[in-house]
């Protein structure tokens, strides 16, 4: 299971990247292998905004439809194309090309509520709940 | 309710797979991906656990009329060793159960049903028998069950029997013959759209048979394959599966399963109602339909035509053989042709798509 040190993780399996102001959000490794194999990926518009714990998107593989949760607030400047004709980037590169939006954090303290790598690496020892 | 085990549980755990539970059972829904395995089955051999499925012998006498009362399939036409399929129906025409039917001999027969409906299926039976002269056992849990699926599968099981498997058709069966040395009922059937086998055996031989066919198959491309694809490989083939295309509220007829309803044999559950869906035509039918926009049609999403609900979605999914988004559905019938644009709503969100035929998938040379 692959769980870099240097990002941040939600309890429902999202990875926070921070960069300055922006924060890339993804799914993670031991998301993405319990999803399987990803068929469909329903982005959020551009531009949109979101408060911690909305529903931002879904992801859909052969057998579960999954809602992907904001892990931080904020607005929504980037959106990863890609993932409309290759879904199966979150399967192949859950912390590189298959990472899902980019998020311009309104309040960067909430980064303080998510997870190191050790935390999170338990809670998905413990099966993810 | 407990989560019941099937004899290969711990095979499961040692062979990687994700377990989840099915209809009441710990199952494996994949062990490498739900892609892989289907693929496994279409080109070369994938290897299921069906052990949950259940078993009834019926003995005696009256064997034959009380199934011909019971099933709306043709009982009678069965030779020994021969299998039917056949829907097995409520007095006002809705579905109980669709299951098999093995002729052992004249007054003896084995009845393979779906694992989430062995109690039902066995209070029906018991009170549809009552009349007759021949007795039921339900041997469900002292039987697994194990189905060898794809092109491949003849190759692989070859070389574990000196059965002449080349001659064993189609819906056909061999009542005990020696495979890795374990007696087995083998019978050509399955649940995938390809070639394969279905083996019947003791929960005590079922473990070692797994591994050996597997040590056997492995070289050759055999996966061991989860209830996912075994999902997306009956889809494709648009077998109907309990509780999504056929159910208490969905007759055969509906199902499009008229020919496994044979109306000029003896009196059976659901006749009448089945005799005028059949002669009039069903007012709702199940359709096969393509995503024409983005999006997976998943069960129980509504399907509408110009903003009127017409009806709704009874299996969607990815289809790994065609590469689209698939799904089946029961609308109402004057909807149900080739070509027909309908929406399918996803999260509040209508979603364009279009009435095609079925099957989606078919084996070549079949």
């Amino acid at each position: 299971m692959n769980i870099p040190k240097e990002l941040k993780y939600s309890k429902d399996h999202e990875w926070v990247k921070v960069e300055g102001k922006v924060a890339i959000i993804g799914v993670t490794d031991f998301a993405q292998s319990q999803l399987g194999d990803v068929v469909f990926v329903e982005l959020p518009d551009e531009s949109g905004t979101v408060k911690v714990g909305d529903g931002f998107s879904v992801i859909e593989s052969v057998k579960a439809v999954s809602d992907i949760y904001a892990p931080i607030s904020g607005k929504i400047v980037k959106v990863n194309q890609a993932l409309t004709d290759s879904p199966d980037l979150i399967n192949q590169e859950p912390y590189g090309e298959g990472w899902i939006v980019v998020i311009e954090m309104s309040d960067s303290s909430e980064l303080d509520d998510l997870l190191d790598s050790d935390a999170y690496a338990q809670l998905a020892a413990e099966g993810g709940h | 309710m407990t989560v019941k085990q099937t004899p290969l549980y711990e095979t499961h755990l040692r062979y990687g797979g994700r377990i989840v539970e099915f209809g009441g059972w710990s199952l494996p829904v994949q062990y490498t991906g739900i892609k892989d395995e289907h693929n496994a089955v279409r080109t070369k051999a994938g290897l299921f656990d069906v052990s949950h499925m259940g078993e009834v012998v019926v003995n005696g006498p009256d064997a034959l009329i009380f199934l011909q009362t019971l099933v709306t399939n043709d009982v009678s036409k069965l030779e020994r060793n021969q299998i039917l399929y056949t829907p097995m129906c409520y007095k006002h025409g809705g579905t109980v159960d669709d299951l098999l039917v093995y002729k052992k001999d004249a007054d003896h027969y084995l009845l393979v049903i779906n694992a989430a409906n062995i109690e039902k299926d066995w209070n029906w039976m018991q009170e549809n028998a009552e009349e007759f002269d021949v007795k039921l056992t339900n041997i469900s849990n002292e039987t697994a069950q194990i189905a060898l699926q794809g092109p491949l599968a003849e190759v692989i099981l070859s070389n574990l029997t000196d059965a002449p498997l080349s001659k064993l058709k189609y819906y056909w069966f061999m009542p005990e013959i020696d495979v890795a040395g374990k007696k087995v009922l083998l019978s050509r059937t399955g649940y995938t759209g390809e070639d394969g086998f279905e083996i019947y055996c003791s929960p005590e031989d079922v473990t070692y048979l797994w591994d050996t066919i597997m040590e056997v198959g492995s070289p050759l491309g055999l996966l061991p394959a989860g209830l996912g694809c075994r999902d997306t490989l009956r889809f494709e083939v648009c077998f109907p599966l309990y509780g999504h295309e056929l159910s208490a509220d969905i007759s055969p007829i509906e199902a499009g399963l008229g020919m496994f309803v044979k109306l000029d044999k003896e009196e059976f559950n659901g006749q009448g109602t089945l005799q005028e869906q059949k002669t009039n035509g069903p007012k709702r039918r199940i359709v096969g339909f393509e995503m024409v926009d983005r999006g997976v049609a998943r069960a129980e999403y509504p399907i509408l035509v110009e903003g009127s609900y017409v009806g709704v979605v009874t299996t969607g999914t990815y289809a790994p053989s065609l590469d689209k988004n698939l799904g089946l559905g029961i609308i109402q019938a004057e909807y149900a042709k080739v070509g027909q644009k309908i929406d399918i709503e996803i999260r509040g969100k209508k979603v364009s798509a279009q009435v095609i035929s079925k099957p989606f998938y078919k084996r070549e040379g079949k």
